[in-house]
């Protein structure tokens, strides 16, 4: 019932910051936890989908957590609104290390459609850290599957 | 002397291995039996290695009382491990009682509800307040359940339940244990969290009672967290094994024996997960304020469960 | 000057802790000066139950001086009282004629009755000590006329001689003096529905009179109902021992009840000890109950572990008490809802208080969890007796003790972790500070004496069965070797210091597999995870009140709260809020379906018997002349 993942994936690594150790710790157990940042929740529905019967993404490893105190890696959405920037900034300092942070979409890469709004501050990059971009608007449950198990070394 | 000391050594150690595999194996059920593939049943290993090389953050507003409490979650899970026989009926310690086994699991209880306090969150205080509720109210049960038991097998101990037991199957056939077994099966669920008492999989926090007062660890702690709630997971389902279908349990402290002792508790131990995981699978969780209810339920069959050997011995 | 006099007072103290242990190791001794006392004299006897409950008093008023030395050394008044109370509560298991016992017991309430008015400018605290008043004359009336019935059926003031003549009356005049010393002494004891003066008195008392009331005063109303039902009217029915049992059992689960959803700390305490004297007659009871049907080893054994948890509880109340005195002194509130964060500024009575919560929560391998156990396994035995009824009954009570075991955890919980963990919740909680030394030393020299009673139960148990034995008439059950204890041969055994060396070595193995295996050991601290809000205050804590809300639904029924909601509206729309009050206290079932009812009957009675006052001399004149002639008629 499970769809393959395809062989190559969509994903912008930035910079090198994906040191070994990183990607050694976190190849066989990832905790994601899902940070909506303003967005208008079509990237959400494509994550939500992840957990389901049709891609399932626990059988790889990876599963959601509700406490950032217990995530290995934020999945950032949305373009950054500004009453958004400090919860985020916030949710990111409340991971412990070593943690990573994906960030999904185009409005998380820089802002997508709402970019120069008055209301966002831009890409998620603006506020935290941010390791990898998973492009597409929204992108696919398989993208976002591929991009996050290419992040941490499991599709090798 | 040595081998009481081996014996202890290896239930402690089959207990603590092992903890991680069941509840691994428990969340693959599940997810098979709701069509998905699922996690490998050794997942649990990779979460708690990988939460070892993590950092641990820890709140401002927390005293020792949050740091000692994983320790001493993990240090009565191994003393219960040690007590419960896991691979033997004998066990070498003269307490291993069953009181004091429910008791020890009322001291993770207590310190863990102190941590939930400490960090000084709403979630903590309510995942604090709604599981000792629930301890509360799961004690009568427990007792009259063990009560039950000791009625039958003339002992509280521990291990001269099992041997009793398994020398004299005709008393393990008799309604009134059965009664005694489903008592014990609901108050397994509400002391270990599992459905329909508590959801161990809920991201929401409103839901949460026990997942509720582990927010706030991380790290190194996590793990300890983690990986006594999996003991106690262990350490429940193999009393109702054990204790009440006490057939494979050997009373002989030599290698080969606890080794079919071992396969026997493999079998027994298999079985419960699977019929957990249906019925995880089957129910809904209930209203918080139904747990209530639910408790009650089990209470009076524990009570039928005393009064079937005061009237019909 | 108040600082010397209560050194005196815990010299004294030691005195007589030392004499009651001589007395339990089986030294006797009279003392007899006849005229001291019109109607008897005083005379003063020493046997192994009176040498325990003197030795409890002496043991327990040590660290309740030594802390009343910083608590309340600066002032002058007060400290005569407290070493009234102290020496008259000495007296009381010493007394062994009629006349000696009630001064004794008289002079011991009315000192207390000073010290819970301590606080005079408080409304509540004058209500507290009327309340008290009364009650304990009721009781004394109680006690009095069960005295003066025994007096007059064995013709002698002297408890000796009540002892050698109990077994020669008929049964039908021992009911009487039974249950009224009974109610008397039940009152004293706190028992259930005569408690009502035990959650104002104590709370509205200084700490350390607070722990010697709770700790040691209504111990004494367990010393008298073990001296009427094991030595003045011994042997005792079945019956008595069962509604002891059952009696205890209502008590302890109504008063952790009431504690659980309490806010006030020491007023939690005081429900709390309720709930214990509870534990304690279920002890009792079912011993006198095993004795009755002739089972003495059982007996034995179940009022020993009554003894035993009469014990522990002095020990763990007290150290409870002194630490929310401490708590009061350093803050001045006794609001749970006001304080938290005490664990910083006040790092040893947290400390003190965390483990005097978990001994009363009977965690192992402290001492509550021992004499539980005990009390447990004396109850499970009732299967040696094969009368349905008894087996019900102790049925009952193994379901009540564990629901109260249950409800008590969660009431310490509460208590320990909302006083003294996470953010102050008010300007008094942030400011506080460590007591000084002789408050700490007192509790620290308590804590030691929990751990010391829960490893040691195979040196306390044989002295307690010691005692036991020779009221019950029979020989002493075999209670294990050196380690262990052990029951009714395999049925239980507890080992409390190898369990304590268990979780010893347990606690150290985490630490070694997580060095071991080379476990990540940094440490970072940052703020609570707070859903990411900004604004994070010791509002968004959890409160005693929310914390107690699951018991206040389950248990509604038996709570009957009555919530009121008041909300303020802004003037011009009814949209805006300005303040929001809801309040939903839980009303007492006790008070209002037994006190209130026989106060307006007793109010009606007194109002229709104030007629008799006309005012009017010549009716007086005539109440005479009628008076008279009646005494003529009946002479």
């Amino acid at each position: 019932m499970t769809e393959p993942i395809p062989r190559d994936a969509e994903v912008e690594r930035l910079g090198e910051r994906l040191a070994v150790e990183i990607r050694r710790a976190f190849r066989r157990s990832l905790a994601i936890r899902q940070v909506d940042a303003g967005s208008c929740n079509a990237c959400e529905l494509e994550i939500a989908g992840l957990t389901g019967p049709h891609y399932d993404l626990e059988r790889f490893g990876l599963h959601f957590v509700a406490s950032p105190r217990h995530a290995d890696c934020l999945l950032v959405t949305g373009p950054v609104t500004r009453n958004m920037a400090e919860p985020l900034r916030l949710t990111w300092e409340a991971t412990p290390h070593p943690k990573l942070v994906i960030a999904v979409g185009d409005c998380a890469r820089d802002g997508g459609i709402f970019r120069g709004s008055y209301a966002v501050v831009g890409g998620v990059a603006d506020v935290v850290p941010v390791d990898a971009v998973i492009p597409g608007c929204p992108p696919t449950p398989v993208a976002i599957l591929a991009g996050i198990l290419d992040v941490i070394g499991q599709r090798r | 002397m040595i081998t009481d000391l081996v014996l202890a050594l290896t239930q402690a150690l089959v207990v603590a291995a092992g903890a991680p595999l069941l509840v691994g194996a428990l969340r693959t059920l599940k997810a098979r039996l709701v069509g998905r593939r699922g996690p490998r049943p050794w997942q649990p290993y990779a979460d708690l290695a990988k939460l070892l090389r993590k950092e641990a953050v820890v709140s401002t507003t927390t005293s020792w009382v949050f740091r000692v409490t994983p320790y001493v979650l993990v240090a009565t899970m191994l003393v219960a491990a040690v007590i419960v026989p896991v691979v033997a009926s004998r066990t070498a310690l003269p307490f291993a009682g069953i009181i004091l086994l429910m008791y020890l699991f009322l001291v993770g209880a207590f310190f863990l509800a102190l941590a939930g306090l400490d960090s000084g969150s709403a979630f903590g205080g309510m995942g604090a307040s709604r599981e000792v509720a629930v301890a509360a109210l799961a004690e009568p049960t427990v007792i009259l359940a063990v009560f039950a038991l000791a009625l039958r097998a003339d002992t509280t101990n521990l291990g001269g339940i099992v041997a009793r037991f398994a020398g004299e199957p005709r008393l393990a056939a008799s309604p009134g244990h059965l009664l005694a077994f489903a008592a014990f099966f609901i108050v397994m669920l509400a002391e270990t969290g599992r459905l329909p008492v508590d959801n161990p999989a809920t991201h929401l926090e409103l839901t949460m009672i026990h997942e509720a007062m582990v927010l706030e660890y991380s790290g190194r702690y996590l793990a300890l967290v983690e990986w006594a709630g999996a003991m106690k997971l262990f350490v429940f389902l193999t009393l109702l094994a054990n204790l009440f279908f006490p057939w494979g349990v050997p009373s002989l402290a030599a290698p080969a024996p606890i080794l079919l002792g071992l396969l026997a508790l493999v079998g027994k131990l298999a079985l419960l997960t699977v019929f957990l995981a249906v019925l995880e699978t089957i129910v809904a969780k209930l209203r918080l304020f139904r747990v209530p209810e639910l408790l009650a339920g089990s209470f009076a069959l524990a009570l039928l469960s005393v009064t079937a050997v005061f009237v019909a011995p | 000057m108040a600082a010397s006099l209560f050194i005196l007072a815990a010299v004294g103290a030691a005195l007589a802790a030392t004499v009651g242990i001589a007395g339990v190791l089986g030294t006797g001794g009279r003392l007899s000066i006849p005229w001291l006392v019109p109607l008897g004299g005083l005379e003063l006897s020493l046997d192994p139950l009176g040498g325990l409950f003197l030795a409890l008093v002496g043991a327990a008023a040590i660290p309740a001086s030594i802390y009343a030395i910083g608590y309340a050394g600066g002032e002058r008044r007060g400290v005569l009282a407290y070493l009234g109370f102290v020496s008259a509560m000495s007296v009381v298991p010493l007394a062994a004629n009629l006349m000696t016992f009630v001064i004794a017991w008289e002079l011991m309430s009315l000192a207390s009755y000073f010290l819970v008015l301590h606080d005079r400018d408080r409304t509540e605290s004058v209500d507290a000590a009327w309340v008290y008043a009364v009650m304990s004359q009721i009781g004394l009336a109680c006690l009095l006329a069960g005295m003066l019935v025994l007096a007059t059926a064995t013709g002698s003031t002297t408890f000796a001689d009540w002892s050698s003549a109990a077994p020669d009356l008929p049964p039908g005049t021992r009911v009487l003096p039974l249950v009224l010393l009974g109610l008397g002494f039940a009152s004293k004891a706190g028992v259930i529905p005569l408690h009502v003066w035990l959650p104002r008195a104590h709370p509205a008392a200084p700490s350390h009179v607070s722990a010697l009331m709770s700790g040691v005063m209504i111990k004494l109303g367990i010393y008298g109902l073990a001296r009427v039902s094991l030595d003045w009217l011994a042997p005792t029915p079945a019956w008595w021992g069962a509604a002891l049992l059952l009696v205890g059992a209502v008590s302890a689960v109504v008063g952790i009840l009431y504690a659980v959803v309490e806010r006030d700390l020491k007023r939690l305490l005081a429900f709390s000890s309720i709930e214990n004297v509870g534990i304690i007659l279920i002890g009792l009871g079912a011993g006198l109950v095993f004795a009755a049907v002739g089972l003495g080893g059982l007996a034995v054994l179940a009022i020993a572990a009554a003894l035993y948890h009469a014990v522990n509880h002095a020990a763990f109340k007290s150290l409870l008490f002194l630490g929310a005195g401490a708590v009061v002194h350093a803050t001045g509130t006794r609001n749970m809802n006001a304080l938290g964060g005490l664990v910083r500024r006040m790092p040893w009575t947290a400390a003190c208080f965390v483990f005097g919560a978990a001994a009363i929560a009977a965690l192992p391998p402290l001492n509550g969890f021992v004499s539980e156990w005990l009390i447990f396994q004396a109850l499970l035995q009732n299967v040696r007796m094969a009368r349905l009824e008894l087996n019900l009954a102790f049925t009952v009570g193994l379901a009540a003790l564990a629901l109260t075991s249950g409800l008590t955890l969660a009431c310490f919980v509460k208590a320990a972790g909302i006083t003294f963990l996470a953010v102050p919740r008010s300007e008094e909680a942030a400011r506080a500070h460590e007591a000084p030394v002789s408050m700490r030393a007192a509790m620290v020299l308590l804590a030691a004496a929990c751990v010391g009673l829960g490893v040691g139960p195979t040196l306390v148990l044989p002295a307690l069965a010691r005692v036991v034995g020779p009221l019950v008439g029979s020989e002493l059950p075999a209670l294990g070797d050196g380690l262990t204890v052990r029951i009714s041969g395999e049925f239980a055994a507890l080992s409390p210091l190898a369990l304590a060396a268990a979780l010893a070595i347990a606690l150290l193995a985490p630490l070694g597999a997580l060095w071991l295996v080379g476990a990540q050991r940094r440490t970072r601290w940052a703020p609570t995870w707070a859903c990411g809000r900004i604004l994070q205050t010791a509002r968004m804590e959890y409160t005693a009140t929310a914390f107690s809300n699951p018991f206040k639904r389950v248990f509604d029924f038996f709570y009957r709260p009555a919530p009121r909601l008041d909300i303020e509206f802004h003037p011009e729309s009814r949209f805006f809020v300005e303040r929001i009050e809801y309040a939903s206290p839980t009303r007492s079932l006790v008070e209002e379906w037994l006190y209130r009812p026989a106060l307006a009957t007793l109010s009606g009675l007194a109002a229709h018997a104030r007629r008799l006052q006309s005012g009017s001399a010549n009716t007086y004149l005539a109440y005479i002349l009628a008076a008279l002639v009646l005494l003529l008629v009946i002479a």
